[in-house]
């Protein structure tokens, strides 16, 4: 590490309406650097990034780059300018193949003939194998997360941006992806890292800038700090870790038996042979790295994609056949992933969003026709035991932001007194204080004896609330194993380890199933 | 009846004639739905991109500025659409209807007063040696130049979407705006460019009634021929090849249900003319019945509207 | 710079603003188009929309109101449902002709019986059969084949149109019109005479129907679960079906209910102020109501008022093309004109335009 930073950000400032995304902003990067950018959900680091990506422009500050003044106006220039970065929602495209889709990410791609062969190089170079020819759809999130860094690798870039890299992948695959970073480093590549993952910050970064609500709360060597120091300069306050209390399982609530259904999604997972069963009372956590049948577990335990009758049951009676709202009627009920568009419906109201799902259980309808009234009192019920801010039950549910909504949404089927309650990474993008006590409702809704299943692809959480683990992989469930004892490295096999990129690996996964 | 008063060499050749303004329309068409924006206005550029250029031929005089104002006139209509769903994000679909309708509206003012005027007449191209070439000839070579202006566009397409980085663009631009738009490119504008394009070449297929196929002015005369143009690309599965094909196979049962009518054939005049509209339906109803295939093959982001929010 | 910001919660009162913004605009374009034709751009907006009410004959124009009113009204009814839901049929037009041909057919088939009480009520009953039936083609082919039903539903226009043009010349040819294509005057057959129920207000079974359907609409989407469903699938399909929606049959139903009433709006035509089936029977209500769905921003009482604005140009074009001889066409360019007015500014109802300039760096 030379003196003179690679990347030098002063006083940076971006403001939109009704928020303030980042204030006064300084930090620098140096060469050589693996730099973290620390902080909660909502804390202003995307904005940050997109502002040296060229993707969006400061309202006032300055950066410098290589020690020239850096103004960049459009991805276009980052690039060329020696900024590249891998995103933590993908920047590519399915229908396209992997060549092309490396070469829409670089400013003079050579020839698709040199440019497959270019890949192929690099991508075996570093570890990261890849075949040009594939369709990016058909491949799994961690071979998308390696597309996106060769991509970024063939240009040569003297800034790497990295977007929560790891929250798709493997604990295996971590550990393969960390050696390719630190053989950036050694080439003298600076990386920016983002992550609220405060082990692996310790583990990789050699500096750490922590965010809170869009302002610079502190600077560290990571490696010097504990996990917990970390976590209180991140989030301002003491952390509560949610309490179990100890109560025992009832009866087998639902059980899958070789479950097995085709995805609806040209480009998704299809769930093969799934077997598990959940007891009241208890949490069962399904872990995996996103794509790999989580969204078609959901929907075939809501009732949104329809089985054979006998492959799902609920109390020992076939329900695979019937639709969402017959499963609703009998007790068993859903919360999907996707807040907007799935659990709610974006421009409706929060007392419309209450009926969405509560018409039956809560008697809202009667003769065909709505009671608008009972519609209200319920979403106003949900409002406040969840504490759920918002101006009021007849505000849209997209006006609410993320972790209020999650909230309102568990709590619109928590407070239906479910028998079985089926969640899909329920505090994905949610704030600290808001995941805590979801946490927390969900557990004490296994403690009043219903049957719970967590789909999440955050380990700690599923570690810290549930009894038992499985986990998914490319549609297929692993034996689920009581969480205690449970060591990383043996979960990580669970999730498929290192997909193939490590033989001695694959091996062992194949045994641990 | 009388069978044998069809020539096949006539009914090839008037394929040709009858399947190219169709053909012009889906290839422009297919650009745009590529790039995501999916134009149900093309009904209404086909026909106002018909007066533009029947009312222009027959001032000037020359079928070439004809055609010309015919593309300029289906580009700008376009673009009206093209500002509405890029700028001010509006419907594609009730967009394209009032495209539809507008350009319906549009035209038979403009067409007043060329009612039952006679255009100045495209001359056939006699490419020597291939048009003496005996029955090949007269079918294939012995056509007006916009026959074979649509054909290149079809190979010309093609090549850019499948060669060219703008053709990548396009493709990337149609699969994931989000991602494209992360990736630096500017969305609004390739869409832009691709609406126009669909307009113009819209406009030109217009411009092929009014000028060559029919040659006249008469309201509404394109007929539902837009409608059948955005047909053949779902038929197409967005491919240009296919295009052609689509076309070529809709201009034939055009042919031959007026050739049949003429021949004086025992089956219902409004059985025969109503024969297109039935066939492009079924032909429809064959190729979505493959969900998967469909769902692989349309652009992931038509029809849906882009808006950066940071 | 000009940018867009997306509004937390869609505006309500831009949603109410803008149908008359666009009306406003529409009128000063339609003005400088009606000026381009050699027009004084005031006489001839004051013409197509004040004198039909307000003018010299508003007394025969203001019964022309309802007539024009009541098909476009409950055509556009219909197609809200679905256009609130997503699902597109755009061949009104098509189940407007089935509707009519179905009920003349059956009022023909009971010809010179003199039995209103049950031939006027059967028609009624076949003229929505007639539409349903047709809607149905592309909703069957939709759900079951995942064929597109915008194209569906209006190339069966094309094929309506020609049906209409063979019934006219031979299966309903009336017998004694000396070779005339079209078929007998429904009107002066008592049992099939759909007349005027107050002589001089236009108001006629038709115009009923379309209050009806109004009434009907507005408590099917505030208050049952059926106009929930259809406003969340429009909302977002992936929640509905989260809901326990069943898309097939949101699809057929919506369908379905668009035909019946456009194949009623086709019978009371064909009975009242038609008359009888020809080959030019249909003049476009199918597709004019599509206008007046949006106008009326998919809302019942907002349809009504739009149906009426809509019906008045209709009348106004009349009367301008009588005094002014403004071409008929250009009230079909100023209709199209009004639907895209509508559709630019609706952006105001879900974004906030700022104007300011970007600071940089």
């Amino acid at each position: 590490m030379t003196n003179e930073p690679l990347l030098n950000i002063q006083g940076l400032r971006k403001a939109y309406p009704g928020v303030v995304a980042n204030d006064d902003v300084s930090f620098a990067v140096g060469k050589g650097e693996v730099h973290a950018l620390l902080g909660e959900n909502g804390a202003g680091k995307s904005t940050l990034v997109k502002m040296v990506y060229g993707l969006v422009k400061p309202d006032i500050g300055t950066m410098t780059f290589d020690g020239a003044a850096y103004t960049p106006g459009s991805p276009h220039e980052a690039r060329s300018t020696g900024v590249a970065m891998v995103f933590q929602h993908f920047s590519l495209f399915e229908a396209l193949d992997v060549a092309e889709n490396v070469a829409l990410g670089m400013e003079n791609p050579p020839p698709m003939g040199q440019l497959a062969a270019r890949i192929r190089e690099v991508s075996e170079e570093y570890g990261l194998p890849l075949d040009p020819n594939r369709l990016v759809g058909d491949l799994s999130a961690g071979e998308r997360q390696r597309v996106e860094i060769i991509r970024c690798l063939l240009q040569d870039p003297k800034l790497l941006i990295m977007d929560e890299p790891t929250s798709v992948l493997t604990p295996q695959e971590v550990e393969i992806l960390f050696q390719t970073l630190r053989q950036l480093q050694s080439e003298g590549t600076s990386i920016l890292y983002i992550s609220h993952k405060l082990e692996e910050i310790r583990a990789l970064c050699d500096g750490a800038t922590i965010l809170r609500l869009g302002k610079v709360v502190g600077s560290c060597d990571p490696r010097e700090k504990s996990a917990r120091e970390l976590a209180e300069l991140m989030v301002g306050t003491e952390l509560k870790t949610p309490t179990v209390a100890s109560h025992d399982l009832g009866q087998v609530a639902l059980s899958l038996t070789n479950l097995s259904v085709a995805s609806s999604n040209p480009f998704g997972t299809s769930l093969k042979d799934v077997s598990l069963d959940v007891q009241a009372g208890e949490v069962l956590g399904i872990g995996g790295v996103a794509g790999n049948g989580q969204d078609e577990l959901l929907g075939a335990l809501s009732g949104e994609l329809l089985s054979t009758p006998e492959s799902v049951k609920f109390n020992g009676n076939p329900i695979g056949h019937l639709g969402p709202n017959e499963r609703r009627t009998l007790g068993v009920l859903a919360a999907p992933e996707e807040r907007l568009g799935h659990a709610a419906a974006p421009d409706m109201s929060l007392i419309e969003n209450a009926a969405l799902t509560a018409n039956i259980r809560k008697n809202m309808v009667k003769n065909g026709f709505l009671d608008w009234g009972k519609a209200k009192a319920f979403a106003e019920t949900v409002i406040k035991e969840f504490d759920v801010r918002t101006p009021g039950s007849g505000n849209a549910a997209r006006a609410l932001s993320g972790g209020n909504l999650q909230k309102f949404v568990i709590g619109r089927e928590i407070l239906q007194s479910p028998d079985v309650l089926v969640v899909n990474q329920p505090t994905w993008g949610v704030d600290a204080s808001a995941a805590a006590s979801i946490r927390q409702a969900l557990l004490d809704l296994a403690s009043e004896g219903a049957a719970i299943i967590v789909i999440s692809q955050d380990l700690d959480e599923l570690m810290e609330i549930s009894g038992r683990f499985a986990a998914l992989n490319e549609g297929r469930l692993s034996e689920p194993r009581c969480t205690i004892g449970l060591t990383i490295d043996e979960i990580g096999l669970m999730m498929g380890g290192a997909h193939g990129m490590e033989v001695a690996h694959t091996h062992q996964s194949e045994g641990a199933v | 009846m009388d069978l044998s008063s069809i020539n096949p060499i006539l009914l090839i050749a008037s394929l040709m004639v009858a399947s190219t303004p169709i053909l012009l329309a889906a290839i422009g068409e297919m650009v745009a739905e590529k790039s995501g924006v999916l134009n149900l206005g093309v009904e209404g550029m086909m026909i106002v991109g018909a007066i533009c250029g029947f009312a222009t031929a027959v001032e000037t005089g020359s079928p070439f500025i004809g055609f010309i104002a015919a593309a300029a006139g289906g580009a700008i209509l376009s673009l009206i659409f093209g500002f509405l769903t890029q700028y001010l994000l509006s419907n594609q679909v009730a967009t394209g209807l009032a495209l539809t309708l507008f350009g319906l509206g549009l035209s038979s003012l403009m067409g007043q007063s060329y009612v039952g005027i006679k255009p100045p007449a495209t001359e056939k191209l006699d490419i020597p040696l291939l048009s003496d070439i005996p029955a090949i000839g007269p079918m294939l070579f012995n056509h007006d130049i916009w026959v074979y202006v649509s054909l290149a566009l079809v190979a010309a397409v093609w090549a850019f979407l499948k060669y060219t980085r703008g053709g990548l663009i396009l493709r990337a631009v149609g699969e994931s705006h989000d991602a494209a738009h992360a990736l630096g490119y500017n969305v609004i504008f390739v869409r832009l460019a691709a609406i126009a394009f669909g307009g113009a070449c819209a406009g030109l297929g217009g411009a092929y009634l009014s000028l060559v196929r029919v040659p006249q002015w008469t309201e509404g005369m394109t007929a539902g021929a837009g409608w059948i143009a955005l047909a053949i690309v779902v038929f197409a599965s967005w491919r240009a090849g296919r295009v052609l094909l689509g076309a070529y196979l809709f201009g034939g049962i055009t042919v031959l249900q007026l050739n049949l009518q003429a021949a004086g054939v025992a089956i219902p005049v409004e059985l025969l003319s109503m024969s297109p509209y039935l066939i492009t339906i079924l032909v429809l109803v064959i190729i979505s019945s493959d969900r998967n295939r469909a769902a692989l093959n349309a652009p992931a982001s038509l029809g849906r509207a882009f808006h950066a929010s940071h | 710079m000009i940018t867009l910001e997306k509004r937390p919660t869609p505006s309500k009162l831009w949603s109410y603003l803008t149908p008359i913004v666009a009306v406003i605009a529409t009128m000063i374009a339609g003005g400088i188009m009606f000026g381009f034709l050699g027009n004084d751009p005031v006489a001839a907006i004051r013409t197509i929309f004040w004198d039909p009410i307000f003018g010299e004959f508003a007394f025969y124009y203001r019964g022309q109101l309802l007539v024009k009113a009541g098909p476009l009204i409950l055509i556009a009814i219909g197609l809200s449902m679905g256009f609130r839901a997503g699902i597109w049929n755009i061949g009104a037009e098509g189940q407007y002709i089935m509707g009519a041909i179905f009920a003349a057919a059956v009022g023909l088939a009971f010809y010179p019986m003199e039995a209103r009480w049950l031939i006027f009520p059967l028609m009624v009953v076949a003229g929505a059969v007639g539409g349903i039936l047709w809607a149905m083609i592309p909703g069957i082919l939709k759900t079951k084949f995942n064929t597109n039903e915008i194209l569906v539903s209006l190339l069966l226009v094309y094929v309506a149109e020609s049906i209409l043009a063979s019934v006219s010349l031979s299966l309903l040819r009336n017998p004694d019109g000396a070779g005339f294509p079209g078929s007998r005057n429904l009107r002066q057959y008592e049992s099939s005479a759909n007349n005027e129920l107050i002589a001089g207000w236009g108001m006629h079974w038709g115009v009923v129907a379309a209050f009806i359907a109004v009434i009907f609409a507005y408590i099917l989407l505030s208050r049952h679960i059926m106009g929930f469903n259809i406003r969340l699938t429009g909302e977002s399909p992936r929640a509905a079906r989260f809901a326990g929606v069943n898309p097939d049959r949101l699809v057929l139903f919506c369908l379905g209910l668009s035909g019946a009433l456009a194949g009623l709006a086709g019978m009371f035509e064909v009975t009242g102020p038609a008359a009888q089936i020809s080959i030019d029977f249909n003049v476009g209500y199918g597709f004019t109501a599509i206008i007046v769905a949006f106008l009326g921003r998919l809302h019942p009482i907002g349809i009504l008022l739009a149906g009426m604005l809509m019906a008045l140009t209709y009348i106004g074009g009349e009367a301008a093309q009588a005094s002014l001889g403004l071409p008929a066409a250009a009230i079909q360019a100023f209709q199209g004109m009004l639907l895209f007015f509508l559709l630019a500014f609706d952006v105001l109802t879900n974004f906030r335009v700022r104007f300011g300039r970007e600071v940089t760096a």
